[in-house]
This record gives structure tokens, sequence and C-alpha cells, in this order.
């Protein structure tokens, strides 16, 4: 792999038009009308040929006039549909952008069949021929692309800046935002005109189709990564640009491992993008399926950890000794796997909990005094709803048996409180004093 | 916002003796038909925190309100009350100009609602928005003062520290960073409410914000509503909670898409007049109203 000063060209359009789409696109994500940039996008196309019809030019000032003229249209149809016809909101944006996009293309096969519009183009793109397209800037060619797409980032960044505050509201509650003279609406359509301009921006680039990728998925990763608002703003921001540089990487580089040519970079870059948001999902910290997994499993461990110290102390009780095996055989047969009851007794030897001794196993000082605390919630809770519920006896421990694990030291003397004088539990056996629970914190670390 | 007309229009279609003059006249404009209520418009006292003139509202050209005509006295606790589909959200939307109003016009303390915006605070429903948005409580909070911020400029320290007591006074202090979601239901309708305090306006229109709470967050919430009458406020509370209104509300507006009855909850919080705003929907009213709409027609 060669990386050339194309490639760098390539990778700085890219970067600036993903960035653009993901910064406006966590407000469509926000406001739960991503759909919104998928129908602006297609919409968008009356405009590009009015723009050319009136200009007699394909230039990008054009064109950025023609698409937030028709970007504001679009917003206002989708809300006239919606409002008069009593359409629901995404089949009315359904309606409109078929509607514009068929007058689109009504509109270049009568009168500007001469355009030279490839439809392969707009669609996928052509982000490997814009460095051949240069502008001189301070002496140095630069890609015109470049230029256009930084001018329209520069817009959308100034715009989110200047209104942070207004779009939140707006975006938030509208309703609120409009009684306090935040014009919500006012800010939807400037949005709307934004996202059509930019997203035309990228067509040459991008192209029509991917560009929805972008203004839909680095969003939508950073919503799972985060709950703050200007922290989404900038991390979606962020993943947009991960995404141009990580899809003109695979572009040109993941395909060679199978020994193929290079491949489509605003392809790729969606891809990466995709790949991004598998990421999220599994690894945010809060609302991803590893962490989740890992939070149940961390409470599933504590729990078996005070089983086993459960069962200990009642076997001790008894004057009793158990075998390990015998122990997680009987850990097999509540929790319903062995290798959790292997584990919780590995992490109670290591926190010098239990000890194998010659004939089984057995309680160390702070064992027993973890295991103390845990039945003396047990037999509380048992003494506490024999004397306040109607239960069966035999149902008392049930119950006790998943509040042991979550009664609290104040809930525990709140309990023994209530039981002013009870020494023993409603099938006779003593309640044991004092204790000291095991830090849960500590837990499966 | 977009799904509250609906679900006032199903209702209003349900409504037998509603759907009889929606049937009647929908030729009849709402806006120059007028039922037989007692003359209006000229004794409004000049300077009420809010007086509705003779309003009709209607969504497409299906009425919803028909002839509100409303002073609120100032410094009171108004309870809203009302069936299903009578209106009363609609009643505060159009008040505060975000639904359009077919005729009449509203006054806040003497002058037109968009000079005396400043005035008003208002607590929409919770279901109104998404609770998944990545805000905090506080953040929230603020937003009760961004018209005091004005365009464009940041969210001080001052009005960070301004949203903190207004969270401390509903009790939420401890939950001032929390991300808007891990709320309880109680707890959202709270960070609402302390949203409103930082508005500090003098007229409060609150839409339901006793639905779906806990008892406790019910009493707090009365609580903070009674001190803000002690501080001259008044406060417009739509509610739906019969057996509490004399407990809660010293005034009372009994709305069934026209105004059934208002006053001292006293005085108009009476079997006759519930009977006439819930039970058999075709009232007086609305007879009149079929007769008279179906006579235009003739």
């Amino acid at each position: 792999m060669h990386w050339t000063s194309l490639d760098t060209s390539i990778v700085i359009v890219a970067a600036l038009g993903a960035m653009a789409c993901a910064l406006l696109g966590s407000f469509l994500l926000l406001r739960r009308m991503s759909m919104m940039g998928d129908a602006i996008s297609h919409a968008v196309l009356p405009g590009l040929v009015a723009a050319f019809l009136i200009s007699g030019s394909r230039s990008a000032m054009a064109m950025l006039i023609g698409a937030a003229v028709v970007g504001i249209l679009t917003a206002a149809f989708t809300q006239w549909v919606h409002q008069l016809g009593k359409v629901e909101e995404s089949a009315s944006m359904g309606v409109v952008f078929t509607a514009l996009f068929a007058v689109g293309l009504v509109m270049i096969v009568r009168f500007a069949d001469s355009v030279d519009l490839d439809p392969e183009c707009v669609l996928y793109g052509a982000i490997e021929l814009t460095p051949l397209d240069t502008v001189t800037l301070l002496g140095k060619p630069v890609a015109r692309s470049a230029v256009v797409l930084a001018a329209v980032l520069l817009l959308d960044v100034a715009f989110v800046l200047a209104f942070y505050k207004e779009l939140r509201i707006s975006s938030f509650d509208p309703a609120l935002a409009t009684t306090l003279g935040i014009h919500a609406r006012l800010m939807h359509y400037v949005l709307m005109t934004l996202v059509a301009m930019t997203t035309v921006a990228c067509f040459e680039s991008i192209g029509s189709i991917l560009v929805i990728a972008m203004l839909i998925v680095p969003p939508a990763a950073a919503h799972l990564l985060t709950d703050r608002y200007g922290v989404l703003l900038l991390l979606s921001t962020l993943l947009g640009a991960a995404s141009a540089g990580l899809g003109h990487l695979g572009a040109i580089w993941a395909p060679t491992w199978w020994g193929f040519e290079d491949t489509n970079t605003a392809g790729m870059m969606a891809v990466a993008a995709g790949l991004l948001f598998a990421a999220a999902v599994l690894f945010s910290p809060r609302h991803g399926i590893i962490s989740r997994a890992l939070q149940r499993l961390r409470l599933t461990l504590r729990i078996t950890i005070e089983d086993v110290l459960g069962l200990l102390y009642r076997v001790e009780e008894q004057g009793l000794i158990i075998r390990p095996g015998a122990a997680i055989e009987l850990l097999r047969r509540t929790t319903g796997s062995g290798w959790l009851g292997r584990l919780a007794m590995a992490e109670l030897r290591r926190r010098r909990c239990i000890a194998t001794m010659a004939d089984g196993l057995r309680l160390t000082g702070a064992g027993r005094r973890a295991a103390a605390s845990l039945i003396r919630s047990h037999r509380l809770w048992e003494a506490y709803t024999a004397r306040h519920v109607a239960l069966p006896t035999d149902h008392l421990h049930h119950s006790a048996e998943r509040a042991e694990h979550f009664i609290s030291r104040p809930m525990r003397e709140a309990l023994a409180g209530d039981l002013d004088g009870v020494r023993t539990d409603p099938q006779g056996r003593t309640i044991p004093n004092g204790g000291t629970a095991l830090d849960p914190t500590k837990a499966g670390a | 916002m977009n799904s509250e007309p609906q679900t006032d229009e199903a209702a209003f279609r349900e409504g037998s003796g509603a759907a009889a003059v929606a049937d009647a006249g929908p030729s009849a404009a709402p806006a120059t038909f007028r039922p037989p209520t007692p003359a209006t418009g000229e004794e409004h006292p000049a300077d009420a925190p809010l007086s509705i003139h003779d309003m009709t509202v209607a969504y497409h050209r299906t009425p919803v309100l028909w002839d509100v005509d409303f002073d609120a006295p100032e410094g009171r606790l108004i309870g809203i009350v009302g069936p299903n589909g009578a209106g009363k959200s609609t009643l505060l939307k159009a008040v505060l100009d975000l639904i359009p109003i077919v005729s009449g016009r509203v006054t806040v303390y003497g002058q037109p609602y968009r000079k005396q915006r400043h005035l008003v605070g208002y607590v929409p429903q919770r279901e109104s928005v998404d609770w998944d948005f990545p805000v905090s409580a506080v953040d929230v909070v603020c937003m009760g003062r961004y018209a005091r911020i004005g365009w464009c400029r940041p969210v001080t320290r001052r009005h960070k520290a301004a949203a903190m007591e207004c969270l401390d006074r509903v009790g939420m202090a401890d939950y001032a960073r929390r991300q808007i979601s891990q709320l309880s239901g109680g707890q959202q309708q709270r960070v609402f409410l302390a949203r409103a305090l930082a508005q500090q306006a003098k007229l409060y229109l609150m839409d339901e914000p006793l639905s779906g709470v806990d008892a406790a967050t019910e009493q707090a919430i009365i609580a903070i509503l009674h001190e803000l009458r002690a501080g001259g406020k008044t406060v417009l509370v739509v509610h739906h909670d019969l057996q509490t209104v004399p407990q809660y509300f010293d005034y009372v507006l009994l709305l069934n898409m026209r105004i059934v009855a208002h006053g001292p909850t006293a005085d108009v919080f009476t079997k006759e007049n519930l009977r006439k705003t819930y039970g058999g929907r075709l009232t007086l009213l609305d007879q009149a109203a079929h007769a008279m709409a179906r006579r235009g027609r003739e």
C-alpha cells in the first residue's frame, strides 16, 4: 500500500463531509426524525435541476442555493401533508420526498437532458476523483470539494455553536421553546435547510445514498456512548471523521488481503461507520451488551458467594462438615451451573473467607463474620415477615432467600429494632448477632 | 405536540352530543356561530392575570373549544376540570399561542400574550417530551431561564445556580446531574415543576402536573403550588382527579368544550355542575346549539 498526497486529499474531503453530516444528523436523531435526512437528500433533486436551469452552470453556489430552497420546501410540505392530510409524519415524508424526486427526474428528462448528470456518480459519489478537480487557495492547489465542504462544515458548526441552547430546547421541548419566544418551527426550518445544503455538498464525494449513513450512523453510535448533549455532538462529529479515515484505509487496504484491487471509499466509509456503531453497541459503558452482561455476572457471582457462606454457616451450625465436591454439587443444583460455584469458592479462598481442611470446607474468622451478617439478614427477614405478613412458615424461607442479598446494614438494624427482643427465627434457630458483611465493591474483582 | 390534537379529536367524535353538533354544522363556521351563552366581552377587568375573550379553537374544521370567555382571578389556584376530550390541554395551548385560535383573543395582565410571554410559565404534559434526550435534570431546569438568558448567549454559572435552587425547592437537588430517563415519573414531574419555577413567571399554566405521580410527589407538588399562590402568583392546573379538587383548588373552571361553570370551588363544584360537565354529554347547551345550527342551515 502506498499512501500518497491523493489519499490525504481524499481523506480530508471525506472527513469534512462526514463531520458536517454527523453533526447535523445528531439533531435529526434527537428529534427522532433521522429519516428526514433521507427524505431531503432525495427531495433536493428538483432544486438542483432548477438551479442548473436558472444559472446555466453546475457551480457549487448555485447547487447549494437550489438545495436550500428545496430543503425548506420539503420541511414545509411534510408539515402540511402531515397536518392537513392527517397523515402520519413518516408517511408524509415519504409522500413528499418521492413526489419531489419524481418532479426532479421529469425536469431532467424534459428540460435538461443534456446535463451531464451521471446517476451512478450522484448515488455513490466519486470521491476518488475529487483530488483531480482543484482550485488554487493561498497559492496551493486544493481539491474543490474540500473547499466547498469546509465552507459548509464551518457554516454548520457556526450555526450549532451560535444556537447551542436554542437547538437543545427546541429539540427537547418545542412547545416550551415557543412559549419562551424561541421559535421552534423556525429553528426546524433552518436546520432542514442546512441538512439539504450539507447533503448536496456531499453528493459529489460521498454520494446521495451513502450520505444517509453519515447522517444517521455516527449520531446513533454517539448516543449509545454518552448521555450529555454537548458530548454527543462532539462525539458524533469525531465518529464521522473516524469513519472517513477508517473507511478510506479499509478501501485501499483491506481488499488487498484477499488479493483484490482497492474498493470504493464512500462505501467503505459506511461500512466503517457501521462497525463503529456495532462496537458502541457492544462496548458502551452504560447501555452496551458487554457491560450489561458483566454487571449481571457480577451480581450473580456475589449472590453465589453469599450462598456459599450461608451454606457453610448452616452446615457448621449443625455440627457437620461438608466436602468441597459436595458443596459444588449442592450449588450446581441451586444455581444451575457448576462453574459459578467453583468461581465463587475460588474467590472466597482468595479472600481468605474459607479454607479446605483435611476433613472438608471450613469458614475462617472473616468468613464466619460475613456469613453471620448474611444469616442475620435472612432470619431477621423471616421473623419480620412472620410477624407482619400472614404467610405460612414454609413460604418465609423463599422470600428471605432473595431478600438476604439486598438487605443493607441500616435496614437490618431497623428490622432488629422492630423485632425488639426476638432472638430466634420462626423455625426456632438463633439469629446471630453482629457480623460484618463482605464489601460488595470487591466482589468479583 | 402532534399527538394531542388526535386524542382530543378522537374523544370529540366519541361524544354523542359533540358529534351531533359537528354533524349539524360543519358548514356553519365556528367563527360566526354563537351559542346562547350570556353576553360577554365588555365586563373583563383590565388587569386580570389572564383574560380569554370569546375564544373558539378548532383542529382543521372540527371545533374543540367554543366561545370560552374567562377571567382568571389573581392569586388563585385554579383547577381546570372536565372529561377527556373536553379541550383542557387545548385551552392552555391556545392561550400560549401554540395552536391557532379561530376567533377571540387572549390578554395577560391587560396586554396581548405575545408581549407578555415573560410573565407566563408553562408545564407541558410529561408525555410530550422524549425523556431519553441526553440532558441532565439541571439542564432541563436551566431551560426555564433561556428567555432570560437571551438568544445565542451561553448558560452561565449564575443561571445554573438559580436552576439548582429551583431543584432544591422541589426536593430534587440530589438528582441534578442525573440523565432524565433515570428519574422516576414523579421525579420527572418535579423537574418540570422546577423548570417552571425557574421561569419566575406571575401566571402559571400546568397541564396535568399530578398525573402518574406517587402520593409523596403529589403532596410535594401541591405544597409548591400553595407556595406559589401565597406569593401572589396565579396558577391554572389541568386536573383529572375529581376527589381532590375541593382540597387542592380554591377556584375551578368546569370545561366540556364550553365553559360549564367557573367560580370559587365552594360555589361551583356542585353535583349539578359536575353532571352538566361529565354526565350525559348532550347538555342543554348542546341541544340549543344543535337546534340553532340546524335552523341556521335551513
